[in-house]
């Protein structure tokens, strides 16, 4: 896929940041502010799918399936049932809320749960760039 | 407010009819972008701001995804009919009505609009319970990843397994030149 | 009661996309539609007369909150929403490259 003109090329050089910057801060105050995990991880792919598609698929074309997305993917995943199995180790029960639930309104409150936000916004962040690498990367041809 | 959730539904009923016998796939794909975006102004009217957010952002990767693979293979639909043959409608007719005469009587044994339906969870949803046992301020992240966490895992597996179902299907095709 | 009726009309019109159809992508647009009639469903059933968000804020004392229930199971139903029509937009890709066309009755005549 090609890249686009020189002006969507600037404007993105600093829209993506900015977006990126908002699906972090959706993610991190999950448990203040509506939001949390799923949204801000798919606002943090929409940046990354924004710079693929305003500078064209050549820069991106790697092979999906060993690119870095679907290691942070992954390791969003694992990192969720890891969550749950420290309760089931530590002698209580399956997903347990370990964490000290802290005071009210504060960022390091209410538990696991900006934890489990954290991994799951990176898990769902990497499916998104993953599924658009992989579409986007495809061109018309001759079937092998 | 009821006239303009109303409103707002009856218009995400025409975008669907419309979506659904247009010519050129491209349009589809655009009316289907009207209904998401309807649909998320619904969710903020309910008073549902995390569904709202979660669904404009969602529908707009969707909608790049969708005009994605339209513009790779083909952008008219071939196989629009002229005009539907008459038993088709009468059969159709008929079950569309039985259908909505079920859901109203279905409908009326629940509570009206506006009424608690849901009363299971009720102790333990309340603004001074959940400070004790969660700790966040926000009831709809707090039931999504502590109270129904195992629901979450699921989803998060389910993610995954389409993604990799994704990757296996257009494994041979997306190869660089 | 009348929102709830005409989400239940939503689904129907998304169960025609699906069912009669004779194009992939017509058939994925009806998925799509059903899945919002759905969420539209829930979202309704969890609306409580006079409610504000399920949030509490610092300092407002609120008294009548909106369910957080439905809300919770349409979160995830989104994002697994979008998930399941990539897969689906795939295998459409994949057909199309390998019959040259979206019919659903020409694939099947053709078979391989």
């Amino acid at each position: 896929m090609r890249g686009m003109t020189t002006i969507v090329k600037t404007v993105t050089r600093g829209m993506a940041g900015i977006i990126f910057l908002y699906g972090v801060y959706v993610v991190l105050h999950g448990h203040l502010t509506p939001g949390g995990g799923f949204g801000g991880g798919v606002a943090i792919g929409a940046a990354f799918v924004l710079h693929i598609l305003a500078n064209g698929s050549r820069e991106a074309e790697t092979d999906a399936r060993k690119s870095r997305s679907a290691l942070v993917e992954s390791f969003g995943t694992f990192g969720f049932w890891v969550l749950a199995i420290v309760g089931l180790i530590s002698g209580t029960v399956y997903f347990y809320n370990f964490v000290s639930k802290g005071t009210l309104f504060r960022l390091l409150s209410a538990g696991f749960l900006p934890l489990a936000n954290i991994v799951i916004g990176a898990e769902v962040a990497g499916a998104i760039v993953v599924v658009f690498i992989t579409l986007a990367s495809l061109e018309i041809g001759g079937e092998k | 407010m009821l006239i303009i959730l109303c409103g707002l539904i009856i218009l995400m009923i025409l975008g669907a009819f419309v979506a659904l016998g247009a010519a050129s796939l491209l349009s589809s794909a655009v009316l289907l972008g009207i209904i998401g975006f309807s649909l998320s102004a619904v969710f903020l009217i309910l008073q549902a701001p995390d569904l709202a957010i979660v669904q404009i952002v969602v529908e707009t990767l969707s909608l790049v995804i969708f005009i994605a693979v339209i513009l790779k293979t083909t952008s008219e639909d071939a196989t629009v009919r002229a005009r539907a043959r008459l038993p088709f409608l009468i059969i159709a007719g008929a079950f569309v009505v039985l259908f909505m005469l079920a859901v109203g009587w279905a409908l009326g044994s629940m509570p009206p609009f506006g009424w608690p339906s849901l009363r299971m969870a009720g102790p333990y949803l309340t603004p001074e319970a959940l400070p004790r046992t969660t700790g966040a301020a926000n009831f709809v992240t707090a039931v999504v990843l502590d109270f129904r966490g195992y629901d979450t895992l699921g989803e998060a597996t389910v993610l995954f397994t389409a993604v990799m179902g994704v990757l296996a299907v257009l494994r041979r095709i997306g190869r660089k030149h | 009661m009348i929102p709830l009726l005409l989400a239940f009309f939503l689904f129907l019109i998304g169960l025609y996309g699906t069912a009669v159809k004779r194009n992939l992508i017509k058939i994925a647009i009806g998925l799509s539609i059903m899945e919002y009639a759905t969420f539209l469903i829930l979202a309704l059933i969890g609306y409580r007369e006079g409610g504000k968000p399920p949030i509490m804020v610092k300092g407002i004392q609120e008294k009548t909150l909106v369910d957080p229930l439905p809300q919770a199971l349409v979160l995830t139903a989104i994002v697994i929403g979008l998930a399941t029509t990539a897969l689906l937009l795939s295998i459409a890709v994949r057909i199309y490259h390998k019959y040259g066309t979206f019919d659903v009755n020409e694939i099947r005549k053709l078979k391989g």
